[in-house]
């Protein structure tokens, strides 16, 4: 049975109309790192600004661009795209299928992805700057009082929103229609179920926030009132809509991590994860509670006394589900054979600080707290605990584990853990003084502060720094590898790895699976 | 149901329809919905946009309740803008009335629309107006004033422990409806 | 002692606590001077302690794998994967924990909300970028006014050494009575602004079109200082609320004063002043309300140049419609309403004075009175 296929074509057409999985994880993987870099360069605007007290870099106006800019590029630029990098890459390996379910689409949803962030990138150079009102976007100040870019940016969230809504349709199709025989549900890597779940997340939500923003460009260019006042309208309701996506969006980011994290621990603790049922449900559960705790967001709003209430216990309520999966994690852990190699630093970084970036999040849906926490530093402080140290160690840690099967080269191992140790200590340099500003009164989205804060901030972008330079260092390691890093041809390049993607030869051929494997079926899942 | 033999495009076609139905929910049930739960449990301060027809009914002349009158103009609208009085006390069932002083300086026509606000929020569904200014648009001439009524019922389901409500309104400058957008600040 | 204190102070016995502060640097949440703000910090260092204690137990069991479970000890890796009762313990101990925390939540919140029985109520407003205070009168002589930011742009510029209240100061704080229960009133001109001051632990929205309402009783004289808290456009950062607890009769000799003040005020729009006195008013009321968008020099950033425009060079009525109306579709505000017929006078005068403009032209109060009247 010979393969029947050529090989890749060549060129830049090849990367233009490729409608081959591994392509197109690649491309997504080295646009999320670019846009990293950019959203990244945008982060180091703000915390060089904030380095001492005053005003000595940008202006005020320009401050809130970068800040609202630095969001967007990070949720919808790099975190969202590089995972869908990942499954990419690994989804069709993982249940032995031989691509997505649709291949030419998935080319689509790629590639509308470059044009739409020119686009927001852009409107740095229209008239009246960029959009300057929090990635958030609150009405009336993004509608009646935004400057005229606030069109294209409209248009740019339409775009990337579709792209995310052709991605998950791709992925839930391929995931309930691909699998080999034998892979039932129960039987499938924890990855491929947590972005099945973060796929639904998806379809559910990216919808809404289209809405959102087509009220919103239809209150600026319409005459319709949706959030203004004069015309009958009310701002909360833009507010109500953008979390009940806003909230789910969270989720969106961090479920695949822990699919992530999920893969990796087993693999270096040679032990099965621990409770895969119960982390099955927990994931579901979390998924279907991020549909009912919107409104925490929203706490000083002015709402009443019975829906805080509501919201602040649904709210607790996903500390349960996301502890069960904390603790089953360790317990994987436990009494295992551990090794230490990068991904496995990773995870364990991501263990620690994720759950920390949990205690706070936990902290913050106690309503009357919240009173004091709500739009300063300590929500900052909160969600880029969970964020960069969740979400984006996390996907440090799998570009590590998996770029030897990607590339059939092993990277530096020592390079890999130097740039773990800076990575860990910059971000915590970053970002825990900034718990302390918060708690002590520095509001949010501010480019210049009184002097009482003026020693963490300092700190924090010392911090900042360092953090931003190791990136170069994970840039380099990678690069490096790929061009001449040592070959490897193990099919399981780790020796406790288990899963589908780790049956085929590496570096991984660029079509798999074409026939449907044979389950071994003394292994459960992957 | 199935929408197509090839299960691969059944789940694609059934995904596109939740996608669809996803966007539509958004105009179609959630702002509707947030208006009628707000109408319904008064829970944002809104007031009905209709007259109240008022049934005969007692007055409570156990209880008084303080209504506070607040008037306030919105962004750069440059007319003068006051309560009359700025609190009256009230009893439940009995109807009342007072007016709000309006004054347009600028040398143009120009067009007003009043929008009420309550708090506490919970209150707004008790408070009853049979004829307001906000009902309608407000045009004046320029360099002209007028006085505007307001004629209001406290209902006697009023919750026992309210004793002050606070009637805000705020004028909006609608000469051109088709938002202009102001700027960037 | 309420429960909820006893708890949390022997934990925190237990975990010895830092100081609120880092050497000089506060690190914690200040419990304030209010019985609201009290409670708020008792409920934050419960939850906190409670996910300390829980975060060196579970980290304590990881470590101990770190450190035990190693390959490179030679351990063979055990194989179980699942466990029934251990998945229902470690979700129905949690779920209680959680439970235990939501009763005083629930508590502290219900107080949060009770605005009932206020002795002075007070209608705050937030504008891009300042807070206007309006004390509300029974007999309708409210006594309202702007709080703007007094920092000057010199030190914001690092031109000036910092004061000690940098970004923290404004020139017309919000002045309160102790021990009275005081309702907020809370709404916004433009955009969602937020009214914050730690101290007594009060945080409400302000939505244009609408009202909040909330409140605070405060038991101690002082001084409390907070900011905006809901980004409002480009000088969020930049507009403070300073907020004075003061006796009573203290409170009762400012409020005399300031309905003085605004007779005088009317009173003073018939006083003609002279060049001078209106150039160092007007330059004075032109940083504080000018500067941010029409530029230091009035070159213009924001909005429109002054130096050398046909507006400030051209007939006065005109300039006087810019000052006193606004441009509606702009960001230009009708400061009409918002600045006294003297600082309006000044602010024309300089800027028809300054920058170069030198047009000579003197604008007294008693012009802006006409000007207004048609």
């Amino acid at each position: 049975m010979g393969d029947h296929h050529h090989g890749p074509a060549k060129g830049i057409t090849r990367w233009l109309f490729t409608t081959n999985h591994k392509d197109i994880g690649t491309m997504y993987l080295w646009f999320s790192f670019a846009m990293f870099i950019l959203g990244g360069t945008f982060a180091m605007i703000i915390r060089a600004e904030l380095f001492q007290p005053g005003m000595q870099l940008v202006e005020p106006g320009f401050f809130n661009q970068m800040t609202t800019l630095h969001g967007l590029v990070m949720v919808f630029g790099a975190i969202m795209p590089s995972f869908v990098g990942l499954a990419n890459w690994l989804i069709p390996m993982m249940i032995g299928a031989p691509d997505m379910a649709l291949p030419r689409m998935n080319n689509w949803s790629f590639w509308i992805l470059p044009p739409g962030f020119l686009m927001l990138a852009s409107t740095l150079f229209m008239e009246g700057g960029a959009p300057a009102f929090g990635w958030t976007f609150y009405a009336p100040l993004s509608t009646t009082y935004a400057a005229p870019s606030v069109t294209f940016f409209i248009f740019a969230i339409h775009v990337l929103g579709a792209s995310s809504i052709m991605g998950s349709i791709n992925i839930i199709a391929t995931v309930m229609n691909m699998r080999a025989p034998g892979m039932t549900y129960m039987k499938m890597p924890l990855f491929v179920w947590t972005w099945l779940i973060t796929a639904f997340l998806l379809v559910a939500v990216m919808p809404v926030l289209a809405g959102a923003v087509t009220m919103m460009l239809m209150d600026i260019h319409f005459g319709t009132s949706f959030f203004s006042a004069a015309g009958g309208g009310d701002p909360v309701l833009f507010q109500h809509i953008f979390w009940f996506f806003g909230h789910p969006e969270v989720y969106i980011i961090i479920l695949p991590a822990f699919g992530v994290v999920s893969q990796i621990i087993p693999a270096f603790s040679r032990k099965p994860l621990f409770g895969y049922a119960s982390m099955v449900y927990a994931t579901a559960s979390i998924a279907f509670l991020s549909f009912i705790v919107w409104a925490h967001h929203m706490y000083t709003v002015g709402m009443p006394v019975a829906g805080e209430l509501f919201f602040m216990y649904a709210t607790m309520l996903i500390a349960v589900p996301t502890g069960v999966k904390v603790f089953n994690w360790i317990t994987t852990m436990w009494r295992g054979a551990l090794s230490f190699e990068t991904p496995m630093l990773f995870c364990i970084g991501f263990l620690v600080l994720f759950t920390i970036g949990g205690f706070t999040g936990l902290m913050l849906s106690i309503a009357p707290a919240d009173f004091q926490y709500h739009d300063t530093y300590f929500v900052v402080a909160h969600f880029h605990y969970v964020m960069v140290a969740g979400a984006v160690f996390s996907m440090t840690a799998a570009v590590y584990y998996w770029l030897p099967k990607w590339s059939g080269r092993m990277y530096n191992e020592t390079m890999g853990k130097v740039h773990f140790w800076i990575s860990f200590i910059g971000f915590n340099i970053t970002f825990f003084p900034q718990h302390f500003v918060g708690l002590a009164g520095m509001p949010r989205r501010i480019p210049d502060y009184a002097l009482q804060f003026a020693d963490f901030n300092m700190m924090s972008s010392i911090g900042a720094f360092i953090y931003g330079a190791s990136q170069i260092l994970f840039l380099y390691n990678v690069l490096a590898t790929i061009i001449a890093g040592k070959k490897v041809t193990d099919e399981k390049v780790w020796d406790g790895a288990e899963g589908l993607e780790w049956t085929v030869p590496t570096p991984a051929p660029y079509h798999t699976f074409e026939v449907p494997p044979k389950l071994d079926p003394a292994h459960a899942h992957g | 149901m199935r929408l197509s033999a090839d299960p691969t495009t059944d789940t694609v076609l059934k995904l596109v329809t939740v996608v669809v139905a996803m966007f539509a929910f958004v105009f179609v049930v959630m702002v509707p919905l947030y208006n009628v739960l707000c109408d319904a449990l008064g829970i944002n301060g809104k007031t009905s946009a209709q007259a109240y027809v008022a049934a005969p009914a007692a007055v409570d002349t156990e209880r008084s309740v303080t209504v506070q009158f607040i008037a306030t103009n919105n962004d750069s609208m440059p007319w003068e803008f006051r309560p009359q009085v700025t609190s009256m006390a009230v009893h439940p069932g009995a109807a009342n009335d007072t007016v709000f002083f309006a004054a347009n300086p600028t040398m143009q026509h120009m067009v007003a629309q009043a929008i009420p606000s309550v708090s506490p929020a919970r209150a707004a569904e008790y408070f009853h107006k049979t004829e307001c200014f906000c009902f309608n648009q407000q045009p004046l001439e320029g360099q002209s004033d007028t006085l505007m009524p307001l004629q209001f019922i406290v209902d006697q389901d009023l919750p026992k422990d309210i004793k002050t409500i606070t009637l805000s309104y705020t004028l909006f400058d609608v000469t051109d409806r088709v938002s202009e957008r102001i700027a960037s600040r | 002692m309420s429960v909820v204190k006893r708890i949390s102070n022997a934990l925190a016995a237990v975990v010895v606590w830092p100081a609120v502060a880092f050497g000089d640097n506060q690190v914690n949440m200040s419990p304030g001077v209010t019985s609201i703000g009290a409670e708020i910090y008792d409920l934050h260092m419960l939850i906190m302690i409670i996910c300390v204690v829980i975060g060196i137990g579970v980290f304590g069991v990881m470590f101990y794998s770190i450190i035990y479970h190693r390959k490179s000890r030679g351990v063979v890796p055990s194989q179980f994967h699942e466990s029934t009762k251990v998945e229902v313990a470690w979700t129905v101990v949690p779920f209680l924990i959680l439970v235990g925390m939501a009763v005083p939540a629930t508590s502290t919140l219900l107080e949060v909300y009770d605005n009932d029985d206020a002795e002075l109520d007070i209608l705050i407003t937030g504008y891009q970028w300042k807070w206007k205070y309006e004390y509300l009168d029974a007999n309708g002589e409210n006594v309202s006014f702007f709080s703007n930011l007094a920092t000057p742009q010199e030190e914001i510029y690092n031109t000036d050494q910092k004061g000690e209240h940098y970004l923290l100061e404004v020139d017309e704080p919000l002045v309160i009575p102790v021990n009275t229960k005081v309702r907020f009133l809370v709404t916004a001109n433009d955009v969602i602004h937020s009214w914050w001051v730690p101290e007594i632990a009060v945080k409400r929205d302000a939505i244009p079109g609408f009202i909040n309402e909330t409140w605070t009783k405060v038991p101690e004289e002082g001084i409390y200082r907070g900011q905006c808290t809901e980004l409002c456009g480009a000088y969020h950062g930049f507009m403070p609320v300073v907020v004075h607890a003061v006796s009573r009769e203290e409170f009762d000799a400012w409020m005399g004063s300031k309905r003085a003040d605004k007779a005088a005020q009317v009173a003073a729009s018939a006083v003609d002043l002279s060049l001078d006195e209106l150039m160092s008013k007007g330059e004075s009321v032109y940083n504080s309300q000018c500067l941010a968008c029409h530029g230091a020099q009035g070159e213009g950033g924001v909005g429109k140049a002054i130096a050398g425009s046909a507006i400030a060079l051209g007939d006065v009525g005109a300039h006087l419609d810019v000052g006193i109306k606004g441009v509606a579709g702009t960001a230009m505000q009708a400061y009409g309403s918002q600045l006294s017929d003297v600082d309006m006078a000044a602010v024309i005068t300089y800027q028809r004075n300054a920058f170069g403009n030198n047009t000579g032209d003197v604008i007294q109060p008693s012009d802006v009175v006409n000007h207004k009247q048609g």
